[in-house]
């Protein structure tokens, strides 16, 4: 399967866009709304005309139609052709090559098997599920045996389970065909879950690519920050093991308990909405709860953001505009921090 | 159940009989004044059954329903062409557009005199009539169609290696059949009206000339028969395509 490079592609928002996708790698790229992150894939698809140049295993495919890219393409909103049936919308791109029938009907019953959507195979797209859809849309990208797999938001419509559900499959299928994919998104749980690296596109530009902890913990920006929630970055200093299951580190003058897999915990980050704030001492066991001293409160986008000095760290937590109003919250006050256990996110070194 | 949904079906006919009864009564009993202008139901059955067994009423129909599938079939042929052409190509939809804007206002029997001039009083006017009363509709409506069908089912068939003539032919005329159904229906019907005002007008045979003849000699009955047949043609022909677009797209529904 071919790497893949973008050399100072421009067109629409992306301005000299340079990238580079690894052979049989899972690159997500991701960003926000009108970032440029399907116009890359069109580039790539060679459905637009564009300026730069788009290489593949070092050979430029810039002059090639889209159908000579061996690329499959899953488009957001997967579009299978209403008036086939999934046999018939899995076979399009086999008959058109003109393969013959024996060989259509063999290559479209091995990809039924592989997306598990053999008793699909005589129903029509509009009595579908979401998910249904969805793996038959990949199997029609898969039929011509593509070196490279395209996926614009291909999970964007489903609900939360079979979102999930699916995407562990996309990354065995992954890794079962090794096929170097692309995966646009603009949800950092995604990303997070399916990349081998991940890509940030802002404004058509690549701000940071890198693999999925290292963006969240070295973030190269503050537009990269921002985009990923602005965690709190932690260094921790020490680690030991409580129990089977949670383990103890401390970041300054805070000792965190958090979830301990057997690896040493290097760095914690903790989501700003995934701290709460209390004007009073919380009940139950001062488990990840502690006191600080307010240091600056500000607004961003219809949330307030509220700075706390606790233990020598400086942690942000964020709230909704209607709860701060709520509460009596002025700087130099003092505050108790409560941290959700399951939402802090872990940096950690090779094994103990 | 199977009794219930029958009685269901049947009972859409019982506003038709109750028509039909109270049309005979109304004329038997001569509550409208001057009763050879109004003639009983049963009156205007004996005569489409005269007029059948005597030979008037089947050719005349033949000459209206050969100039109909003539003219239809040639303006619904070329209507499709151009409208696909028009729909697919876009530099084609510019050139020709503002004609077509221009010309399909005018109503079919707005050109009769045109032609009349032109074509002379002869076989060739109806079929011309309805060859321009079915072309501009079934373009306009086809070339919508095409046009109107979503980017994105052409831009995944291009990476599944469709040429663009297999991508018009496999993917974008399938989608728009909608579309191009909704013109062909409309216009199968209306070219049974429009032969119809033809006939009434210029030509001495169809069933358009029998009811000018039948207007002459005021016989009220023949011209009922006459307007039995047109409606029955005009809701026959519009029914079949109706039938053959739930056929072919009964998937995209």
């Amino acid at each position: 399967m071919p790497s893949i490079r973008l050399e100072n592609i421009s067109k629409y928002v992306c301005r000299n866009v340079n990238l580079e996708v690894f052979n049989e790698e899972f690159l997500v790229l991701l960003g926000p709304n009108a970032a440029g992150k399907s116009t890359l894939l069109n580039v790539i698809a060679g459905l637009i005309k564009y300026k730069g140049s788009v290489l593949f295993d070092g050979i430029p495919v810039d002059q090639l139609l889209p159908s000579k890219r061996k690329i499959g393409y899953l488009f957001q909103d997967l579009n299978l052709f209403p008036h086939l049936n999934v046999t018939s919308n899995i076979a399009y791109s086999l008959k058109i090559q003109k393969q013959p029938q024996n060989e259509v009907e063999r290559r479209v019953e091995e990809l039924l098997q592989m997306m598990k959507i053999k008793h699909l195979a005589s129903r029509y797209p509009k009595r579908l599920s979401g998910g249904e859809k969805q793996r038959v849309a990949l199997a029609r990208a898969l039929a011509m045996a593509p070196d490279v797999l395209l996926l614009d938001e291909p999970l964007s419509s489903l609900d939360v389970q079979t979102s999930k559900y699916l995407r562990m499959e996309l990354k065995q299928l992954h890794s079962s065909l090794g096929i170097t994919t692309i995966y646009v998104t603009h949800n950092l749980t995604e990303a997070e879950e399916i990349a081998d690296r991940i890509a940030i596109i802002e404004s058509g530009h690549i701000e940071q690519i890198g693999e999925p902890e290292e963006v969240f913990f070295y973030p190269g920006s503050e537009k990269v920050a921002d985009f990923i929630g602005a965690p709190n970055i932690l260094d921790c200093t020490y680690c030991h093991s409580l129990s089977k299951g949670v383990v103890e580190v401390g970041c300054g003058g805070l000792s965190i308990i958090v979830p301990d897999d057997g690896n040493t915990v290097k760095k914690i980050a903790l989501f700003p909405r995934d701290i709460y704030v209390s004007e009073r001492k919380p009940p139950g066991p001062s488990i990840n709860r502690f006191k600080g001293i307010i240091t600056k409160i500000s607004t961003v986008d219809n949330m307030v953001r509220v700075k706390v000095e606790a233990g020598g760290n400086q942690l942000t937590a964020e709230m909704q505009h209607h709860i701060y109003q709520d509460m009596d919250l002025v700087v130099g006050k003092e505050v108790f921090l409560i941290l959700k256990l399951r939402s802090i996110k872990i940096y950690r070194d090779e094994e103990r | 159940m199977k009794n219930l949904k029958r009685f269901k079906k049947g009972w859409g006919i019982l506003p038709v009989a109750i028509f039909l009864m109270m049309w005979e009564i109304v004329a038997r009993l001569n509550l409208i004044p001057g009763q050879c202008f109004f003639p009983s139901f049963s009156t205007v059955v004996m005569e489409f059954y005269y007029l059948s067994a005597n030979k008037v009423l089947g050719p005349n129909f033949l000459s209206s329903l050969i100039r109909v599938l003539i003219g239809f079939s040639a303006g619904s042929i070329a209507g499709l062409l151009v409208g696909i052409i028009m729909g697919w190509k876009d530099v084609v939809n510019k050139a020709l557009n503002p004609i077509v804007s221009l010309i399909f206002p005018i109503p079919a029997l707005g050109w009769l005199p045109l032609l009349m001039l032109w074509l002379g009083i002869g076989e060739a006017l109806p079929i011309a009539i309805i060859f321009i009363c079915s072309f501009f509709p079934i373009l306009y409506n086809t070339a919508t169609g095409i046009r109107t069908v979503d980017k994105n089912y052409i831009q995944v068939a291009r990476t599944l290696g469709a040429s663009d003539m297999k991508i018009l032919t496999s993917v974008v005329i399938p989608l728009a059949l909608p579309n191009i159904f909704t013109g062909l229906r409309l216009e199968s019907g209306m070219a049974w009206r429009v032969v119809i005002a033809a006939e009434m007008v210029a030509i001495p045979t169809g069933i358009g000339a029998l009811m000018m003849k039948a207007e002459s000699l005021m016989r009220m009955d023949i011209i009922i028969v006459c307007l039995v047949v047109l409606s029955v043609m005009c809701f026959s022909f519009e029914k079949m395509f109706a039938f053959i677009e739930a056929k072919l797209t009964v998937h995209l529904r």
